[in-house]
């Protein structure tokens, strides 16, 4: 009466008729084709874009902290430059500053010699003037002694020691006068 | 069968009943006049190719496609929540199905897998929902159908990655095994790699269908019997309990549904796996 009665002795276990065996496996050959074709390919470049995405990001970060650590050392560098050149330049103003001092010290004590060489000049000056004085008076002066001396009396010792006196008086006088 | 008819409806001519177990013949969508007479020589071959299994297996092929399609619509790298839907079903295919089982050369199988999955799982749920109310695999010729791709797919990514004489043999004859046993052990392993395996895997899907929905039936027709046309009281409220368990067999039913999928899927991978192994 029905499609199912009459089958052989499987019963169930055997299609009706092939039909639906049949369509069956067309049915899965056009799902297979459309996954195939389209589902599964658009599923897998979406996960690789996403996985070239994520990676690409960490690419990145990875190139940002390569350029902080090159910027870093650049900087640790200048500044290491910089501190460089902080001391040689405090080296510098040191070695001036000892120079410019010797220089002054040498300076100073020329001029002390120059000033020292100027009064010995001047000294021995004064005492050429001095003897030449001297040598020039001491003359006269003896004559005059000895005119006095003379012309006292030589035997009265107390007017020869008078005279004597005032003779020395008279020659510390004379500087004076001179 | 006619008591239990009458509540329901009033069948005309020798068309079988469109409920109950008559609900596990197909019934054409536009019978002939042979059909509805009976008269089985005349059938028209709309009655044998557009019948009511037939559209629904269709049906379920467009969803599968449809939904495929939909997901898979302008995928984005950070994803909605459509495609999260859709990556979520896929990732489980391809990661804990595919990859686990196949190793490296699984994104070849993938597109199998991923179609046998969803095609045998909706036509498993058409049994729980309404519209159809059937499980198309309870139909045996589609399970048979499944069930031969599955094969011709096994041996033939096998006998491409060996060679035929190769692929026998290493089928056929486990590494390590004494030449003694060898007569023994050969048509053994013939027998389970090329005839019980596409057996199993047609009848363990059809089996659990065809008796899941033959379960449903009992409780919710034995059920109706009692509370309709049983006289004892004492029937009355055991069909009303019958009722109620039903619902729980539906649940069942639900789990069997996806477990059917998931297990016809996984031992598609399996067969696939054992044929392009190294070492097995």
């Amino acid at each position: 009466m029905t499609l199912l009665e009459g089958t052989g002795p499987l019963g169930p276990l055997l299609p009706d008729h092939p039909s639906e065996f049949i369509v069956g496996i067309v049915l899965f050959f056009i799902i297979l084709g459309v996954v195939w074709k389209k589902v599964v390919p658009t599923f897998e470049s979406t996960y690789a874009a996403r996985a070239d995405a994520i990676r690409g990001g960490i690419d990145r970060a990875e190139q940002a902290q390569a350029e902080a650590n090159a910027a870093l050392e650049r900087y640790r560098e200048q500044l290491n430059t910089a501190k460089d050149e902080a001391s040689k330049i405090r080296e510098d103003a040191k070695n001036a500053g000892a120079q410019i001092q010797a220089e002054m010290r040498t300076a100073a004590a020329a001029e002390a010699a120059r000033i020292v060489q100027a009064g010995h000049v001047q000294v021995d000056a004064e005492r050429a003037a001095a003897r030449e004085a001297l040598r020039r008076d001491v003359g006269g002066l003896a004559t005059t002694l000895a005119e006095k001396i003379v012309g006292e009396a030589l035997t009265d010792d107390a007017r020869s020691q008078r005279t004597i006196d005032r003779f020395i008086a008279d020659l510390d006088a004379a500087p004076q006068q001179a | 069968m006619t008591p239990l008819a009458t509540p329901f409806l009033p069948l005309e001519g020798n068309a079988p009943p469109t409920f109950g177990v008559g609900s596990f013949d197909s019934r054409p969508l536009f019978p002939s006049a042979a059909w509805t007479h009976g008269d089985t020589a005349h059938y028209a071959w709309t009655d044998i190719w557009v019948t009511n299994h037939i559209l629904q297996a269709v049906i379920g092929a467009a969803l599968v496609i449809g939904f495929w399609l939909w997901v898979s619509h302008n995928m984005k790298i950070v994803p909605g929540r459509k495609q999260y839907v859709g990556e979520y079903l896929y990732d489980m295919l391809r990661n804990t199905v595919a990859r686990d089982i196949l190793g490296h050369d699984y994104k070849t199988y993938l597109p199998y897998i991923v179609s046998i999955f969803s095609f045998v799982l909706i036509n498993n749920l058409f049994g729980q929902f309404f519209l159809f109310m059937f499980p198309t695999f309870s139909k045996i010729g589609f399970a048979w159908g499944l069930a031969l791709l599955t094969w011709l797919l096994y041996n033939g990514a096998g006998i491409k990655k060996w060679g035929l004489f190769s692929y026998l043999k290493r089928m056929t004859v486990p590494a390590g095994v004494p030449v003694a046993l060898l007569p023994l052990i050969i048509p053994l392993e013939i027998l389970s790699n090329f005839i019980v395996r596409p057996i199993t895997l047609g009848l363990r899907l059809f089996a659990n269908l065809f008796a899941g929905h033959l379960v449903v039936l009992v409780f919710v027709l034995g059920g109706t019997y009692l509370m309709f046309v049983s006289e004892p009281i004492i029937n009355k409220v055991a069909g009303g309990a019958a009722m109620i368990l039903a619902f729980a067999i539906f649940a069942l039913e639900l789990l069997v549904a996806v477990l059917q999928a998931y297990i016809f899927t996984v031992l598609t991978a399996q067969y696939v796996s054992s044929a392009i192994a190294e070492e097995h």
